[in-house]
This record gives structure tokens, sequence and C-alpha cells, in this order.
């Protein structure tokens, strides 16, 4: 069994559950809300399906106004609220929970406006990431935050996780790239925070709200910077015979002074599985791989693909390719972007998503082999080798009794050891509840209390998405302290 | 003033603060100054500096990452980082001379708190975006970090980013860590001569939006051109639209080429030699045509193509003279001496074309009187109340600078 304790449910709410059904159908119509039960269990999970519960319903509403009546009743009435794009969260981040209405925001996917001259675009939140891409592909411009999800995600839950991708090396992450929100809070209250400017007015809210995995309130529309593309971009992969020498060839990369579009690394069982399923000319016989990818006119690529070269020379790879054609490059993104569902297909599998300084590389790869191997676990690893993003992939049969715990007993492992060279438990998966009970293993107590009282400023009853991020008694020690103080303050302003 | 605490470590900095806690004492907060004139008057007692913690403490040039203690000299921080080829992509601005301080003597930590970035910001991101990692203190007297020293991080909420552009209002930093770049090997620069404003935009947010990756994009109308050091830009007696490009030489030849060719509509650009471009990218971060003044100095943030139609509705109010930069999204604008700095037209001007609008130089009866930031929204205002009231609830840290009743 999935070790990872849930929040039980509100039994109150739970027998109030007709009555709240009928209250949101007359407040958004019935078409909107999801009440029958094949219904709801199309959002019982996410990407992290080991952990599965059925809402108490659903709504898919169609405005933001709509979405802001929900969320008042909802703060009148007491109950939790899951926002919900497409459930593609790695880190149960939008797992519903039996006494929660999950409020998705998929139907709400329009293009608002697109102006190419001040290079941005306004768009609603449940627009799936590729399709902002596609929306200003005809100008030439692009969105540039890329996750490996892109055709099924969306942008309310890019915001959500500050999501990350292949091309984050040279373009940012999602905070990076965002430039305003509208976001209803809890109370319904409709706040619009920043705009089509390149910076923030007053204290940096949109900061706050990029990343708050839908703990703070629901986005409804963003406005994303777009960037022109380059003229062109080619990628090569180098092959060699240990994870170190790619790990070094990365590092001698950077500090070269270049910096490519997008380094990707994978190992050999990674290698395998997704030349597999893409045919993509991976090189088989090499131990590690780099994708590296560079932009410019054609020359500038060659010059560039080529001064690469001379520095992964000197560490005598096994293999360089250079993509000889568009359809060449579409394909060995292709194998990369499909690498997690390729490797779903022959296992269950944990995917995890510490972030490492680079030197350590050679290190902590040899590492997670040991702590896999030591718990009788297969594993892959297919990565941001840029930024020392590292995705392991733990693989497991979940029909196995044990094989769920061991394999997060080894994911857990694995982030320890991320925190103990330096890194970060979550490089852009987020929390979820999937590493919440880890956090303290990277934050001290007042860490974690300086960032649930912002929790509190956006969201006092902790009604979004709760039960996630942090640990469940940092939790209810936060809502007992917050309580004490309302009572300090109450009965002082009765003595004076 | 009567005392300046200057805590020398991270210890004494949270000691200092638990004491002006314990006794509820405000302190004015400062780096090495250099922007004290920034801000709505803040009347505390004590003032506490950064600039007793220096020193950079980590820095690794293949991973791109350098942290260093709050009060380093920004100074410092680019003679370390420029021995090794590497930058501070954002460009900081450099308000000293503007402020009738010295330059050059900013403090990193300043750099975060106050989100200064300059021309390159259009290009590469602005100083929050750099911003990787953070310690601080807060008001309750409490030590604490966020974020951490790699280049990805969600775990938990970006603290760090959150706290830049408070302005030392939430928390004292105590160390920063952030990214860095690679320099850039060549720099070419394009000036367009005699633009007006609205041209002058065209022409910048054409050259964004090709493919030829131009980094910085400003436009001196003829008034600001004339006060520039360089003698044969400022003999042009005419306005002048600069692009830069950076990168390798052979890349930058081929671009220019493409450049001059796409922009051919708008003139025959002067080519500035690389000493010469260099000269004048730095001119623009020091704001050095703009010195110390009687007058009164503005940033306004609105898109670019608001931009000339913002400054013309200002100047039926009153003479300014406005240097563009980021394509015109950010206006720095001079405006004649007077009691309200002209707060009223200029925010009318403001609310009707969009974006915001800071206060930047004025003197301590006008910052008395007029909102120096952007008034809030009343949404707005209230989450920030909030996140003063859970970061500094007893007020200690720079009252009333960013808003009279925090
Ligand atoms: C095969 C695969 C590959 C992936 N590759 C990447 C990758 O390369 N990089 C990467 O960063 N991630 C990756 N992910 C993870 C995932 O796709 C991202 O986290 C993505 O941003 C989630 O988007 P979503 O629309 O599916 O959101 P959901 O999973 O529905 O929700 C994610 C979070 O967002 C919150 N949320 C949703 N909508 C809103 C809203 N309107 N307002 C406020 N909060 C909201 C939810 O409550 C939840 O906490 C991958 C996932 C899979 C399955």
């Amino acid at each position: 069994m999935p070790s990872i304790e849930l929040p039980s449910p509100d039994a109150s709410i739970l027998a109030r559950r007709n009555e709240i059904i009928r209250d949101l159908q007359s407040l958004v119509g019935v078409h909107c809300v999801i009440a029958d039960e094949d219904g709801r269990r199309a959002f019982e999970t996410d990407a992290l399906t080991a952990y599965k519960r059925l809402p108490l319903v659903v709504v898919l509403p169609s405005t933001t106004d709509e979405v802001s009546k929900v969320l008042k009743y909802a703060k009148v009435n007491g109950i939790k609220v899951v926002a919900r794009g497409a459930g593609t969260s790695l880190s149960g981040g939008a797992l519903p929970s039996e006494d929660a209405i999950v409020v998705g925001v998929s139907k709400m996917n329009k293009v608002l406006e697109i102006d190419y001259e001040n290079r941005f675009a306004r768009v609603e939140s449940g627009i799936t990431n590729l399709a902002i891409s596609d929306a200003v592909g005809r100008g030439g411009f692009f969105y540039a935050p890329d996750p490996s999800s892109q055709i099924a995600c969306t942008l309310a839950g890019n915001i959500a996780m500050n999501s990350g991708g292949a091309h984050c090396l040279k373009y940012g992450v999602t905070t990076n790239n965002v430039l305003g929100v509208k976001i209803v809070l809890m109370d319904g209250e409709i706040v619009e925070i920043g705009g089509p400017f390149l910076e923030p007015e007053g204290y940096d809210l949109l900061a706050l709200i990029v990343g708050s995995e839908g703990q703070f309130g629901i986005v409804t529309e963003a406005t994303v910077r777009i960037l022109r593309a380059a003229e062109g971009a080619r990628p090569m992969m180098i092959g060699f015979e240990s994870s170190a020498k790619a790990g070094m060839c990365v590092a001698r990369i950077i500090g070269s002074g270049i910096i490519p579009v997008a380094i990707e690394f994978m190992d050999r069982p990674a290698i395998a599985v997704c030349e597999d399923f893409a045919k993509a000319g991976y090189p088989l016989d090499v131990e590690a791989l780099l994708i590296i990818e560079v932009e410019g006119s054609e020359e500038e690529i060659s010059d560039r693909l080529a001064y690469i070269a001379s520095i992964a020379e000197e560490l005598s790879p096994q293999a360089i390719v250079v993509s000889a054609s568009a359809a060449q490059s579409a394909r060995i993104w292709k194998g990369r972007k499909a690498a997690f569902g390729a490797v779903g297909r022959l296992s269950d599998y944990y995917c995890m998503d510490g972030t490492i300084p680079l030197t350590h590389l050679p290190h902590v790869l040899e590492k997670i082999s040991e702590i896999c191997a030591r718990h009788g676990l297969r594993v892959a690893n297919i990565f941001h080798a840029g930024d020392g993003n590292l995705h392991p992939l733990v693989m497991y049969d979940a029909n196995k009794p044990g094989e769920t715990d061991k394999a997060e007993a080894a994911g857990a492992e694995i982030l320890k050891l991320c925190v103990s060279v330096g890194g970060c438990l979550t490089g852009e998966h987020g929390v979820g509840i999937e590493k919440r009970d880890l956090m303290r293993v990277q934050f001290s107590e007042t860490d974690l209390a300086v960032q649930m009282r912002i929790k509190s400023v956006f969201d006092p009853d902790w009604l979004l998405n709760n039960g996630k991020v942090f640990p469940l008694d940092a939790v209810a020690a936060a809502l007992a302290r917050r309580e004490a103080e309302l009572q300090r303050a109450t009965g002082a302003a009765a003595a004076a | 003033m009567d005392e300046i605490l200057k805590p020398a470590t991270e210890w004494e900095l949270k000691s200092m603060i638990s004491a002006l806690a314990e006794r509820q004492i405000p302190a004015e907060i400062i780096g090495a100054g250099s922007k004290r004139g920034v801000g709505r008057p803040v009347s505390a007692p004590v003032a506490l500096t950064t600039s007793g913690m220096r020193g950079i403490s980590l820095y690794e040039p293949s991973e791109l990452v350098m942290s260093a203690r709050a009060g380093t000299p920004l100074a410092q921080i680019e003679v370390e980082l420029a021995s090794r080829g590497q930058m501070l992509p954002f460009e900081p601005i450099d308000l000293g001379p503007a402020l009738g301080a010295p330059a050059g003597i900013q403090t990193i930590g300043a750099v975060f708190a106050t989100n200064m970035s300059g021309a390159r910001r259009i290009a590469a991101g602005s100083a929050r975006d750099y911003l990787l990692g953070l310690r601080a203190v807060n008001g309750h007297g409490e030590f604490f970090k966020s974020g951490g020293r790699v280049m990805k991080n969600v775990t938990g909420y970006d603290v760090a980013r959150g706290l830049s552009g408070s302005w030392g209002t939430l928390a004292v930093m105590s160390e920063v860590t952030f990214k860095v770049l690679p320099l850039p090997d060549d720099v070419a620069t394009l000036v367009y001569t005699g633009l007006t404003d609205d041209l002058a935009v065209e022409l910048m947010s054409t050259a964004l939006g090709l493919p030829y990756e131009v980094s910085g994009t400003v436009h001196l109308p003829a008034g600001l051109a004339r006060r520039l050091k360089q003698a044969d830009l400022r003999s042009e007696k005419k306005s002048l639209t600069a692009i830069r490009i950076e990168n390798f030489t052979r890349s930058i030849s081929y671009r220019k080429g493409r450049l001059k060719e796409a922009l051919a509509a708008f003139g025959e650009p002067i080519d500035l030699s690389l000493e010469k471009s260099l000269q004048f990218w730095g001119d623009m971060r020091r704001l050095s045509f703009m010195p110390y003044e009687p007058t009164h100095l503005w940033r306004i943030s609105t898109s670019p193509r608001m931009a000339a139609k913002l400054v013309n509705d200002i100047k039926r109010h009153m003479p300014v003279e406005a240097f563009y930069d980021w394509s015109g999204g950010l206006i720095w604008l001079e405006t004649p001496a007077s009691a309200d700095a002209g707060t009223a037209d200029i925010r009318r001007a403001v609310a009707i074309h969009g974006g915001h609008a800071t206060l930047v130089r004025a003197d301590h009866s006008v910052r008395g009187l007029v909102d120096v930031f952007q008034p809030q929204s009343p949404a707005t205002e209230r989450l920030s109340r909030g996140l003063k009231d859970a970061f500094d609830p007893l007020r200690l840290f720079n009252p009333g600078r960013m808003y009279a009743t925090m």
C-alpha cells in the first residue's frame, strides 16, 4: 500500500453532499457540474496514480465569474476546493479529497489577445501549454517553457507548479515567462496582478503565486511573455562510456561560455527504451547520452556545434551524431519528450525530480544506482542536465505486494541525497503530497512557518488544496498558533 | 538619526533585530545607502546597515552560481565575475549618480531588494529572475532561508522572489544566491538618429521581433542625447535610438548585417566600435545623462506601444525629458521641481495608458506628501498588508517607506 497519509474527510461535509451539489448546480448551471460517480472517477487521481480519491463533486466553470461564485460559496460553507488543470501532476498536486469540490479550468482555454509588437499573449488558464506556442507560431513567436507533457498540461497547472522543460536552460521556467494573472481568491474576490509590463508594481505577488501549487487561489487568465523564435535550431547527440564523463562534458560546455538551449541526459536503460519508441537513431552502446541543442542561422549552428564537439572530443566520446535533418531533429526530441511514457509502457515507475549542483552529478548517479539496487529495483535516468534537474525513474510493479513501498523508500533516499549535496527536493514537479513529508529535510521549522504564514494571507481558512506541500502536523501547529494569536488579540481588545 | 547598527554576521543581525523587536523600535534598513532617498521618508530612531556583512561565500563558474553576503558591494561582485568571464545578466541599474550618491557603491542585497534591472532585461530577464535563494531575518526576529543554490527549485513557495522589490520592508537579507551567465564575446551597437519617439518605439519593437537576440533597445530624445559624454554622439544634435546585439564575433557581424537590412527604412545607423559600445551602455546603466538635479525623476513601467503617447500626455502639463528603455516598456522621466512632483498628471496619464509609476527622485518634503510608489488596488492592498503582517507585524522595517500605513 502506498504510504502517504491523507487527511480524513470531514463527515459533516460528506453528509451535506446532495445539498452542495444542488447549490452548485443553481449557481453555475447543471451543465458545469459533474456529480455522478462515473463522471467523478475521471478526476480521482493525477499522474501520481498510486493515490486515488473520489471527489465530492466536480465543477467545470467557463468564466471567471463562475469560478468566483463557486469559491465564495465554498468559503461561506467551509468546503475545501482543489483546483485542476489537466491532471498531469506527478506529485499528487491535483489529487482530490472526498470532502472537496474539484474546480477544473479545462473549459476556459481561449486565447484572448496576441500582441506581437509588445511580445505578449493573454490567454485563459485552461489552455494547454502547446496551444499557446501554436497560436503565436504563425507570427514566428513561441512561449518558452516546454514541459514534456506540453500537449496535455495546462498553463494553469504550469503556473501552479512553476513548471520547466528541456529548453529552460536558456529561456527560464514559468515564473520567468509569466507577466500577470487574473486570480480568484477563496472569498470569491477577483484580483488582477501584473499585466503586459516587464516589472511588478509593489510587492511581487506574482512571484509568490507562481509555484504556490493551487493553494493561494484559482488562476483563470494569464499574460505571458512570447519570444521571437530563432532562425533555426538543431540538436546533436554525444555518447560517453560513463555518466561521469557526460557530467564533465556538461560542466565544460557551460564553463566555456556557451549556453545551449538545452542539454538533456539519458542513461543506458533510458536510451534503449526511448530508441525503441521513437527510432531516433540514439547510439545504443553508450552508458550516457547528451542531447544538446543550439539555435541560430545555419552557419551559426554549425559553428556552435563544432565548438561543442571540440570540447567533447577531449573526453573521448564514443559517439557524436549531429542531426542531419529537420525530421531527425523532431525524432530526437520526440524520443526525449516521450521518455516517461515509453518507460511507462514497460513498468510502473516513480518519477523523482531532485535538483543538484552539477559538480556532484557523477557521485549522485552512482549513489542512485546503489540505492535502487539495494531495494531490488531498476532505474532509468532521463533529465535536464544543463541545470542539474534529475529525473530518476524508479521502476516497480504496483501489483507486487510491497513494491510500491520499496519504490517510495528508494525515492525518499534519493531526494535526501539531493538535498545533502546542496540541491533540493523538486526542480519542477512540485511538492504536492509526494514530497510533503520530506520538507523538513530541506527546511527548518521557521522556514516552513514563514511559508505557511503567506498561505494564510491568501487563504486564511486553508481550504485550497488542503493536505499538500506542508507536513500535516506542521499545518496543524500553524493553525493552532494562529488561533491562539487571534484569541489573544480579541482578548486584548476586550480588555482595552 | 541617533544610531547606526552594523551587524557583521548573520547571528549579530538576528540578535539586533530581536532586540529591536523586543523594544518595538523601528529601523531604517539600508545597504550602502545609495538609494536612501527613494520612497516615503522613514522616521525611525535607528538605521541598520547590511554593509558590515561582506564577502562572496560561493562561486562555481561552471554551475553559473554565486552566493554573497548582502552587504557585498556590487562592484566587488562584478570584478570577481569578470575575472572568470561572467556577468550579472540583468545589468543592474546604478541609481547612485541620479540620486546624488557616488556611482558603484550599491550592495548586492539592495540590487535584489529593489529589483533594479537595466537594458538587458528585455532579453535576459530581471534581477528577480536571477535570484535563486536567500537567507534573511524577518520582523519576528526569526532567521530563515528560501530557495537554494540550484538553477531549478520549486520546493515550497518562492519566498526569495517574493521578497525581491520589497525595499527592505519585509525582511533584512543576510545572503543572496543568484545565477550568472557568461560575458558575451563581442558587442555591437547600431545607433539610429533623428527618429521621433513614436518611430523609435516602432524600430525597437521591430528589432525585438527579429530572430537576432537583440539585447538592448533604448531611445534618447535630442534633449537627452545632448547630455551624453560621447562627443560624436552628442554632436549629432538629434535623437538617438540604439540597438545592441551581443554574441560570438562571427555571429555579430552576420546579425548586424541582417538587422541593418531589416531596419533599412529607419535610416543608416552609426555603428559603434566595441569600446564606444561598452561606454554607451555603461552610461545607460548609470543614467549618467540624468544626473542629480533639483528636478524629479520618475520610473514608469508600461507597454511599449503606449510609451510615446503616455509621455506626450504628460508633456501637455509640464516640460519633461524622457529616456525610453526596454523598447519603451520602461520610461525614466525627468520632470520640473514642484510641490507635488506632477503626481496628479502623471498618475492620470499612467491610468489611461496602463502601467505604473514610481517617484525615484524628489526631496524629503515632496516624498512625505505624495504616493511615491504606485497606489494599490483595494485587493492588492489587502494582500500586501497581509504580507507585511506576516513578515513584520511590529512594523520594524522601513515603516511607511512604500506605503504610508505599512
Ligand atoms: C509524461 C509527463 C511528463 C512531464 N514532464 C514535465 C516536464 O518536463 N516539466 C515539468 O515541469 N513538469 C512535467 N510534468 C508534470 C506536469 O505536467 C506539470 O506539473 C504540469 O504543469 C501540470 O499541469 P496540469 O494542467 O496537468 O495541472 P494539474 O495536474 O491538473 O494540477 C497541477 C497543480 O496545479 C494546480 N492548479 C491547476 N489549475 C489551477 C488553477 N487554475 N489555479 C490554481 N492552481 C491550479 C492544482 O491544484 C495542482 O496543484 C510531466 C508530467 C507527465 C505526466
